[in-house]
């Protein structure tokens, strides 16, 4: 599985690094890992508004799947 | 899937939110803080530097239980919602310079993002030249972005890194309480006050911290950011943000109209110049300083206090910033920019210019 690494990182990067290998990917699983709460919504918005599905949520990740 | 655990983090949240300010702040101003300045980040962080003597422009000193309040309001939210996070190492000392240079452009132009929604709602025209150079800065900043600008990552660290930042807020308003303005005195013990000018304008104490833990709680659970708000929506055309912002206008303008306080024009503004090039100017540079830290002046607050020490960097680095804007002569006036204004400009563009060239990666 596709994984991206978005912890530590200020706005807007987490989204910007997940839009950046969505392009990337007609489909699959990408596993997120997150540190804040702020992250993991705003990855959330972003990837759902691209057609893509939080199919897994975990304490310090999320797992985005088209 | 894709549960939200947060109502704040959904449109009507950010609504609610941006709405919440937009009422309250007309009321601040009702209730005595500064016309156009129910809220101000920029202007009453200002006014805290002025009251702790670290400049010395006597119109602008009070220690404003607004900006406390934001950070401690946000801390209590973040540890009620086990989202209090100690962080921190993310190039904190470009954080504060970002701070310094964010806080001259913001005195330039005489207001911070929040200033310039509210002015703007309150019919100030010159709020609409400030506001095209917050939305130019924030576009710089994002083509910086779109090359892999990045300050870093952040790590956790120990919970007193955390701590410390709100407990300094803390410690403020304990001095608030101790040492209150008195009658015509320009000082109180530690404290300096403002016995006339915007200063000396304030609502009662515990309606501007009450007001200001509301917003810190509900900032801090909305992530409402003015600076993000126009950056997602250049960036890749997220317009959750920008519902907030909008929100806190039509709110405030409403707020203005029932109160009296909607003032169209743009000349003999309150606490307002009208020289567009610099007003623009100003914001420009404030915009990009924002950007480039990731958040506008609020949302700094509003990271400090749920324990994010590099926010907490920048704020103090605004802090600082509004010593050596009125020192230097960089700050504007109602009678137009500082003597060094323009040079304040310059050098905080090349500093700014600088970092995101430096921190971008070659893509």
């Amino acid at each position: 599985m596709e994984v991206v690494d978005t912890r530590g990182l200020s706005c807007p990067q987490p989204v910007l690094l997940v839009l950046e290998k969505i392009k990337t990917m007609d489909r699959g699983q990408i596993k997120v890992l997150v540190d804040t709460e702020t992250a993991r919504e705003n990855v959330t918005r972003a990837a759902t508004s691209k057609g893509w599905q939080v199919k897994e949520e975990n304490e310090d990740s999320l797992v985005l799947e088209k | 899937m894709g549960k939200w655990k947060n109502f704040f983090a959904s449109s009507w949240g950010i609504i609610a939110v941006g709405a919440f300010i937009g009422l309250f702040a007309p009321l601040l101003q009702k209730w005595g803080n500064p016309p156009n300045m129910g809220i101000c980040v920029a202007c009453m962080e200002r006014d805290i530097a002025g009251a702790l003597g670290l400049h010395r422009a006597a119109v602008v000193q009070y220690l404003r239980p607004e900006i406390l309040g934001f950070v401690l309001g946000s801390f209590l939210a973040a540890l009620a919602f086990k989202e209090f996070k100690p962080r921190g190492g993310s190039a904190p000392v470009i954080r504060f310079f970002l701070g310094i240079f964010a806080m001259i452009g913001a005195l330039v132009f005489l207001g911070c993002p929040w200033r310039a929604l509210l002015r703007l709602a309150g019919g100030d025209g010159n709020a609409i030249v400030g506001l095209l150079g917050l939305i130019f800065g924030i576009w710089l900043g994002t083509l910086f972005f779109k090359r892999g600008y990045s300050l870093g990552r952040s790590t956790s660290s120990s919970a007193l890194a955390g701590y410390i930042f709100p407990l300094f807020i803390l410690g403020l308003l304990v001095l608030r309480f101790i040492y209150p303005p008195l009658e015509g005195a320009p000082k109180n013990d530690v404290l300096f006050y403002s016995v006339k000018g915007p200063g000396a304008m304030y609502a009662p104490l515990l309606a501007s911290l009450g007001v200001a833990l509301v917003i810190g709680f509900l900032a801090q659970r909305s992530r409402f950011c003015t600076m993000g708000a126009f950056r997602d929506l250049l960036l890749f055309g997220q317009k959750h943000l920008f519902w907030g912002v909008v929100a806190l206008v039509v709110v405030a303008f409403g707020m203005n109209l029932v109160l009296g306080q909607f003032h169209p024009g743009f000349a003999h503004q309150p606490i307002a110049h009208d020289q567009h090039f610099w007003n623009f100017a100003g914001m420009a540079l404030a915009g990009l300083a924002f950007a480039l830290a990731g958040g506008c002046p609020g949302r700094q607050l509003f990271l400090a206090g749920e324990g994010d020490g590099d926010a907490g960097i920048f704020v103090l680095g605004m802090i600082i910033g509004a010593a050596f804007a009125h020192n230097f002569g960089l700050a504007s006036s109602p009678k137009g920019i500082g003597v060094h204004g323009m040079a304040g400009v310059i050098v905080g563009f090349i500093f700014c210019l600088w970092v995101g060239f430096a921190q971008s990666k070659k893509s």
